[in-house]
């Protein structure tokens, strides 16, 4: 059990390092320079450009031997600045980051949690009930294959466009500023509810089917043909193997939270939530590099958190693992 | 009489048909008595064992009966059937490793099971503890996974498992093939202990391995093709059997603990019909070296000495 | 226990083989799931090799009359710049197929390497093999491919394909392992190992050959899955920078405001395309699975 622990936190010590190592890399390796960049849009005089380049070299550490900077770079973000923004100069890139969080976990952590429950419910409620299983499945694979932002695309077209019941686009409606206000509140709501629905309905549509399947790979396995014999009710067979098909679910939650976060992501861009999505987009096409580097730094941080919460989930309903006779595969 | 069964036929559901995998078995079970039911494998006897407990969905009942204890058992309504399994009809699988929810405390599962079929825990808790001692199980075993546990271990759990509830009639179905000698002796033991101890009223042990049978057997019947062909007391089949085809067997078993399956081909040329379209007459005549004219009639399965059966002319 | 049947009774073993075989493909051409799934998947791959051939529009061209509908002259209508969103279209599916099968095939091949070698090796290599497994699927794929996109200013459908394939095989080779782990321990995996032969040609001879369909399968997910990220990195701009494709479509849409003007012919198609491929690839994976576990077949 120990040695289970042990292991599981060298493994994701060892790849937090590696993952900050390359978003360390991120602003470093691009091409061009973003001082550079950020100068020749505010059209300097030549000289003045000099004298600006070393003062923001200077300001964004990029002066110093490349080991340096790297060493530098883990200090600082120890001390949580992940350094300036360009294209919001001079706002540090925390602040930036830390206005967008909000809306990106309001957004992510209810669809994410609530399609796994409501998927895994469903699908094995379907699995074994033909009538279900030929009507319903159906859609639970079209929504399972959608990309993301067309999803998302097409109920902002639907509902947002055509039939103007909920806003396009935004956090929150134009005229307000945000405060706890009934209104404000009302607006958030309104604004959350279609990228939310969007991101929920793809998830929801994936853990059916991979439910439906599971349970019925329990039903036809040894245990429950033994239960069968004993003159079991399917109602317990039924629960047994809802049990043990949720296992791998567990761990199918942990191998898809990278492509959920992407998919969060692009839905953001979609309906220009004011989430980490977009404000990736923006770093993008503002060649903000340290923007960029901090929104990664979060989703890595995100995306092992939530992975080492799965882990620990995993052994709390897996008894296989927790009687240390043998160690969870995951 | 406990157990009686008359002309019971199951088939197969399959593309190109039905495959008359059990087709016309009768056969009495006495109390305390243990029957052998041996034979190649897709003889029909795996078949016969299924249907005594629950006929699935590939399965199909064509006929015949089943009584236990003089009441017929409802072998083609699985509902009412589920209420017969467990109390007088009950099943020692031969998948028997695997038998347990593996992620469920085996006391855990015995009460979940117990509960679903409206017996108070309580009331049988204590004899399962009593039976886990006597087959050598120390009780702590309630608190373990099955994973936990040996094959050995587990082999014995699903035993008293299955004969908890005192069955008028219990299927072992290949509980020795996956044990080494050693353990297959115990299991052997064992079945016979549950027996003398009356646990379980009639038992029908199936098996590839004759030579177990001679060890825990009080009779044995051999099966072909989907049916009987021979029934007798242990030592009747192994030192008087009728039919050819049991002595065709016996002498393809050099030693005890050889199991005749893997041998079967060199033993006994040919192969057994197909059972989608048998043919009509004895479904052993084309491998049999005493067929002569009459065998294209079907033989009948008769006495032919008292507490002896057999289906053949020659008999 | 084949074998043994193998060396008494030849048309015997032959039988059942071929049986096996005849069963598979009697019950594959009856599977309605197998069926559509692959109609839909033939029909689609047709148009994307036939269809670029039906029009003379360069995709990113400006053709046509800006923004009009779906028409006689414009099957799928244009965009707001005049281009032809059907030569876009085609050209896109083009793309998506090539993506699929490129990324789907690199992450197959790693997938199996890498969890063929842990799950039989065991042990020291195994630990390894589940570290690099580990630290791969957590890593944001974004960020990655920001870095490489640095360097490949100049990016095609074949890097993006490689890049998709290289970060997309983790959850296939743990699938791989645990199967292969399990095919391990089989008495005929031991024999071929007492008999001497050398690592690889078990693998390939005996463990591989006994989870083909299992592999077959594994591919078509990861197929579907790397057009679905090939769509995510297009719709952010990281995809290929030459010619079209189908998640840049929604993305140039998108951008373009089409949503507000009601322009639906210029995003339905791309998404739905897409869905197409992957839900016909999807819906094919479940008849296959149920043509070879008779288990699951519904009866």
């Amino acid at each position: 059990m120990r040695r289970y622990f042990t292991r599981k936190f060298l493994i994701y010590l060892l790849t937090f390092f590696f993952a900050v190592s390359i978003d360390w890399a991120i602003p470093r390796f691009m091409p061009g320079d973003p001082v550079q960049s950020m100068l020749s849009r505010a059209a300097l005089h030549p000289e003045s450009a000099t004298a600006m380049y070393d003062y923001y070299s200077n300001s964004f550490g990029l002066d110093v031997p490349i080991w340096r900077q790297y060493l530098n770079f883990w200090g600082s973000l120890l001390q949580g600045d992940l350094g300036t923004s360009v294209w919001l100069y001079p706002q540090p890139v925390s602040s930036v980051i830390a206005n967008a969080i909000p809306y990106t976990l309001a957004l992510m952590l209810p669809a994410i949690l609530l399609s796994w429950w409501a998927g895994n419910s469903f699908g094995a409620f379907a699995a074994r009930r033909k009538w279900l299983d030929n009507t319903a499945l159906p859609f639970a694979y079209i929504l399972n294959s959608m990309p993301y932002m067309w999803l998302g695309i097409l109920l902002a077209w639907l509902l947002g466009s055509v039939l103007d019941i909920f806003p396009l686009s935004g956090g929150y409606g134009y005229g307000l500023q945000p405060e706890w206000s009934l209104e404000f509140i009302g607006s958030l709501l309104k604004h959350w509810f279609l990228p939310f629905a969007s991101l929920f309905l793809v998830g929801f549509g994936g853990w059916a089917i991979g439910m439906r399947n599971l349970i019925i790979y329990e039903l036809e396995s040894d245990y429950s043909h033994y239960l069968t014999a004993l003159g079991a009710p399917q109602r317990l067979i039924r629960r047994y193997a809802f049990r043990n098909a949720m296992l791998p679910q567990v761990t199918g939650l942990a191998l898809q939270i990278g492509v959920i976060v992407a998919g969060a992501l692009v839905t953001e861009i979609v309906f220009s939530y004011p989430g980490l999505g977009n404000l990736i987009l923006q770093a993008i096409n503002n060649e903000d590099y340290f923007l960029l580097q901090g929104a990664f730094l979060f989703i890595i941080i995100g995306v092992l958190i939530a992975n080492f919460v799965i882990d620990m989930v995993y052994v709390l309903v897996d008894p296989r693992t927790r009687t240390g006779m043998r160690g969870a595969t995951s | 009489m406990s157990v009686q069964v008359k002309d019971l036929k199951v088939y197969y559901r399959t593309l190109r048909g039905d495959v008359r995998a059990l087709d016309g078995a009768s056969f009495t079970i006495a109390d305390g008595e243990i029957m052998g039911l041996a034979g190649e494998s897709g003889c029909g006897k795996s078949t016969l064992g299924r249907s005594l407990i629950a006929i699935d969905g590939r399965m199909r009942y064509v006929g015949g009966s089943v009584s236990l204890d003089g009441a017929a058992l409802p072998l083609d309504d699985q509902a009412a059937m589920a209420r017969h399994r467990f109390t007088a009809v009950s099943l020692v699988p031969q998948y028997a490793m695997s038998a347990m929810n593996p992620t469920r405390k085996i006391g855990k599962l015995v009460t979940d099971l117990l509960r679903s079929r409206g017996i108070a825990p309580d009331t049988v808790l204590g004899e399962f503890r009593r039976r886990l001692e006597l087959v050598g199980l120390s009780t702590d075993v309630l608190a373990r996974y099955p994973i936990e546990l040996s094959g050995g271990m587990k082999q014995r759990v699903v035993m008293v498992i299955s004969t908890l509830l005192d069955p008028s009639l219990l299927v072992a179905d290949e509980i020795t093939s996956a044990l080494d000698v050693s353990t297959q002796k115990a299991v052997a033991e064992a079945v016979v202990e549950f027996r003398d101890r009356g646990f379980v009223a009639s038992t029908i042990v199936i098996t590839h391995d004759l030579s177990i049978l001679v060890q825990m057997a009080d009779s044995i019947m051999i099966m072909y093709a989907g049916k009987p062909v021979e029934r007798a007391s242990t030592d009747a089949v192994v030192s008087s059997s009728r039919h050819p085809y049991t002595r065709l067997l016996l002498s393809s078993l050099p030693e005890v603990g050889v199991r005749y399956e893997e041998h079967r081909l060199s033993g006994i040329a040919g192969r057994p019909p197909s059972l989608l379209n048998p043919p009509p007459g004895c479904r052993f005549r084309d491998r049999c070296p005493l067929a002569f004219a009459k065998c294209a009639e079907e033989p009948p399965f008769v006495e032919v000495a008292p507490g002896h059966s057999a289906a053949c002319w020659k008999a | 226990m084949t074998d043994a049947n193998l060396m008494t009774v030849p048309d015997a073993a032959a039988d059942p083989a071929r049986r096996k075989r005849s069963e598979a493909l009697y019950f594959a051409v009856r599977n309605p799931k197998l069926i559509v799934g692959g109609t839909v998947l033939v029909a689609l791959l047709l148009l994307a090799i036939v269809g670029p051939y039906l029009t003379d529009n360069p995709p990113n061209d400006y053709v046509g009359p800006k923004a009009s509908p779906p028409s006689g002259d414009y099957w799928f209508g244009t965009t707001t710049f005049g281009q032809d969103v059907f030569s876009q279209f085609v050209h896109g599916l083009r793309t998506t197929f090539v993506v699929g099968v490129l990324g789907g095939g690199i992450a197959a091949l790693i997938g199996m390497a890498v969890g063929f070698t842990a799950g039989y090796r065991g042990g020291r290599v195994d630990e390894f093999l589940n570290m690099v497994t580990n630290i791969v699927l957590v890593i944001p794929t974004l960020a990655v491919l920001l870095v490489v996109s640095a360097y490949l200013k100049a990016r095609g459908v074949l890097v993006e394909g490689l890049f998709v394939g290289f970060t997309s095989w983790p959850w296939a080779a743990r699938a791989i392992r645990a199967q292969t782990f399990s095919l391990t321990a089989r008495d005929f995996v031991d024999l071929a190992r007492l008999s001497g032969l050398r690592t690889r040609r078990i693998i390939f001879r005996e463990i591989a050959p006994n989870m083909s369909s299992y592999l077959v399968m594994t591919w078509i997910l990861l197929f579907g899955g790397s057009i679905l990220i090939a769509a995510t990195l297009d719709f952010i701009g990281l995809g290929p920078t030459n010619g079209t494709s189908l998640g840049l479509m929604m993305n140039n849409a998108v951008l373009w405001s089409a949503l507000q003007l009601g322009m639906w012919w210029w995003f339905i198609p791309p998404g739905l395309g897409i869905t197409a491929v992957v839900g016909g690839l999807y819906i094919m994976n479940v008849g296959l699975d149920e043509v070879f576990n008779p288990r699951l077949r519904e009866l």
